[in-house]
């Protein structure tokens, strides 16, 4: 039989094109461009806004300055401050939570999974201007919700975004998104066959050796998954600064929040483009690495 | 099968723990079900009292929090149409057609969008909308949501369109129609659950946004509910809780909405991409 194709050649370019033009323009083409003035002092405003010259590596050289790389405020304490920040909120937080919510739900009444995944989800799903105003009703003073509830327990009251607001943005952004890991594994246990479980059951092991030897070998590609899609998000997320504005003193500037400060508060386009390289290239090294996992395990697939 | 007593003590303790971790999670929003019904509300968790439901009116009376609402959905369906449109097409043609390459455009795609991020592409992004005298312009906001939305809702529709058997289209076409005809008639209905997903998906990033239009926009007349909710602050930059907590529930209330019409439509499933 003829194998003749649903689509002509000609037809799939034209239904492609409307998609080529828009990802080309806002997705590919930024991709090119922002390499391109991280070579020059663009500026938002005056002389060089319009007649921006080439400074070659000046930008990434005043970036990698080592007498003030670890100065906070700078590029190299924002680095090292998202690293720390996706170590703690993203793999450790997120992710752990996300598992143990998975395993947790597969054996609670209904009703309490019902109420402990909507809150999960709602967490996850509302806009993030509402949550970074629920935060910061949450954690205030004199009448948070959170101050209210130490106080009843005994304890002293904390001036939280004052004095620990790194954790606090650990503690906001695995909040924020244990959802998706919860219903990743979720699904993930979901596919397992029920009967690997029921033979353990007859050999009398305890839900964390049926976790340990069975669930988690099974749904080792799942986690990876997992761990590189939450690392890739929450090194790029930008949500905390609805919450902290990077401050106090700088002491949250993620490197979403730098890049936003120096090209759009200091105004030097260039530097937050050198910066937005940088990004890119830790993003590339992520992306290579996840799609080269997911096509192995394409290939096992087949 | 009888429990044994160790089994029934674990169920417990199991039931506790994940209601213990939900009410974690569900503590920083109780404020948000109390504050805009309090006439008097402050940033404690309090019973509303008086209760009231005057703090929607003012909402509703100010015209730059509504017209910040009504930017949203005008922001949020143009991107969403945007979106649905082109992706639908492109997907189709990914998996229908034999476009030389069709492989390799996918791994591209895949790549340029996981490593442009919003973070990353800020700077470009505002200079290419600037260059185009898109500035301050709906139609910028639109454009920069549907390329950054569009590679992940292709793979979606993509996974979903090679999940139906391409008989269905050549039988019609056996049947004489032409391939218009069966993309049409034929493909079309039976991918539309397909579309309303990547549909409301994109729907409730755009909704939800703040960076983009905060950094495309100027003109107040212009700004989405994301960007105008700060101006329930007073001068000096303390917010006037009555008013932020009822507005903020108004602009929650579509996305929540939509979330519960996909659940009760779909259930909870992963759609494409992520299924291992």
């Amino acid at each position: 039989m003829k194998n003749f194709s649903l689509l002509s050649v000609r037809a799939g370019t034209l239904f492609f094109s409307p998609a080529a033009a828009l990802v080309g323009a806002f997705v590919i083409v930024p991709f090119f461009w922002v390499i391109f003035v991280s070579f020059t002092n663009r500026t938002l405003l005056g002389k060089t806004a319009l007649n921006p010259e080439f400074v070659g590596f000046d930008n990434y050289v005043a970036l990698f300055n080592m007498e003030t790389f670890f100065t906070r405020g700078q590029f190299g304490f924002s680095l090292i401050l998202t690293i720390q920040f996706v170590l703690l909120s993203a793999l450790i937080g997120q992710a752990l939570l996300g598992m143990i919510l998975a395993w947790l739900l597969q054996s609670t009444p209904k009703y309490v999974k019902l109420f402990s995944e909507s809150a999960v989800i709602v967490a996850w799903i509302l806009p993030e201007v509402v949550i970074g105003f629920a935060w910061f009703a949450f954690l205030d003073y004199d009448n948070g919700t959170l101050n209210m509830l130490t106080t009843a327990l005994g304890l002293e009251p904390g001036d939280w975004l004052l004095d620990n607001p790194f954790w606090v943005i650990v503690f906001f952004n695995t909040w924020r998104g244990a959802a998706f890991s919860m219903m990743l594994f979720n699904s993930a246990f979901a596919s397992l066959p029920p009967s690997y479980f029921q033979a353990a059951d007859v050999a009398g092991a305890t839900s964390f050796q049926k976790f340990k030897d069975i669930a988690l070998p099974l749904i080792k590609g799942h986690v990876v998954t997992d761990l590189i899609l939450i690392t890739m998000w929450t090194f790029n997320v930008f949500t905390p600064f609805l919450l902290t504005q990077g401050g106090p003193s700088y002491r949250t500037e993620l490197l979403s929040i730098y890049t936003y400060r120096v090209a759009f508060k200091d105004f030097e386009f260039g530097k937050g483009a050198a910066v937005g390289v940088v990004i890119m290239l830790i993003n590339l090294a992520f992306a290579l690495f996840y799609l080269r996992i997911a096509k192995q395990k394409h290939k096992g697939a087949e | 099968m009888t429990l044994s007593f160790q089994q029934i003590l674990s169920r417990i303790s199991f039931s506790v723990l994940a209601a213990l971790i939900g009410i974690c999670f569900a503590l920083p929003l109780i404020w948000f079900l109390f504050a805009p019904f309090n006439a008097r509300a402050e940033l404690g968790l309090e019973i509303p009292s008086p209760f009231t439901l005057k703090n929607f009116f003012t909402v509703f009376e100010n015209t730059f929090a509504m017209r910040g609402l009504l930017n949203s959905f005008i922001q949020s369906i143009g991107g969403v149409v945007l979106v649905g449109f082109a992706a639908t097409l492109a997907a189709y043609a990914l998996s229908r057609s034999d476009i030389p390459g069709k492989k390799s455009i996918t791994y591209l795609l895949l790549l340029f969008s996981s490593v442009v991020s919003g973070s990353a592409a800020m700077v470009p992004i505002f200079l290419i909308v600037s260059k185009l005298g898109l500035i301050d312009t709906h139609v910028a906001v639109i454009l920069v949501f549907a390329g950054g939305l569009l590679p992940t809702a292709m793979f979606i529709l993509r996974d979903f369109i090679d999940g139906i058997p391409k008989s269905y289209e050549e039988s019609a076409m056996v049947a004489g129609a032409s391939s218009m005809q069966a993309f049409r008639d034929v493909a079309l209905p039976v991918i539309r659950p397909g579309i309303v997903v990547v549909v409301v998906w994109a729907f409730v990033n755009i909704w939800g946004s703040f960076l983009i239009p905060f950094i495309l926009l100027r003109s107040d007349e212009l700004m989405p509910a994301s960007v105008a909710i700060y101006s329930f602050y007073s001068e000096a930059g303390t917010p006037i809780v009555t008013l932020l907590a009822a507005y903020a529930l108004i602009y929650s209330f579509p996305v929540i909405s939509l979330y519960l019409f996909v659940n009760w439509k779909f259930g909870f499933r992963f759609f494409g991409g992520i299924k291992a």
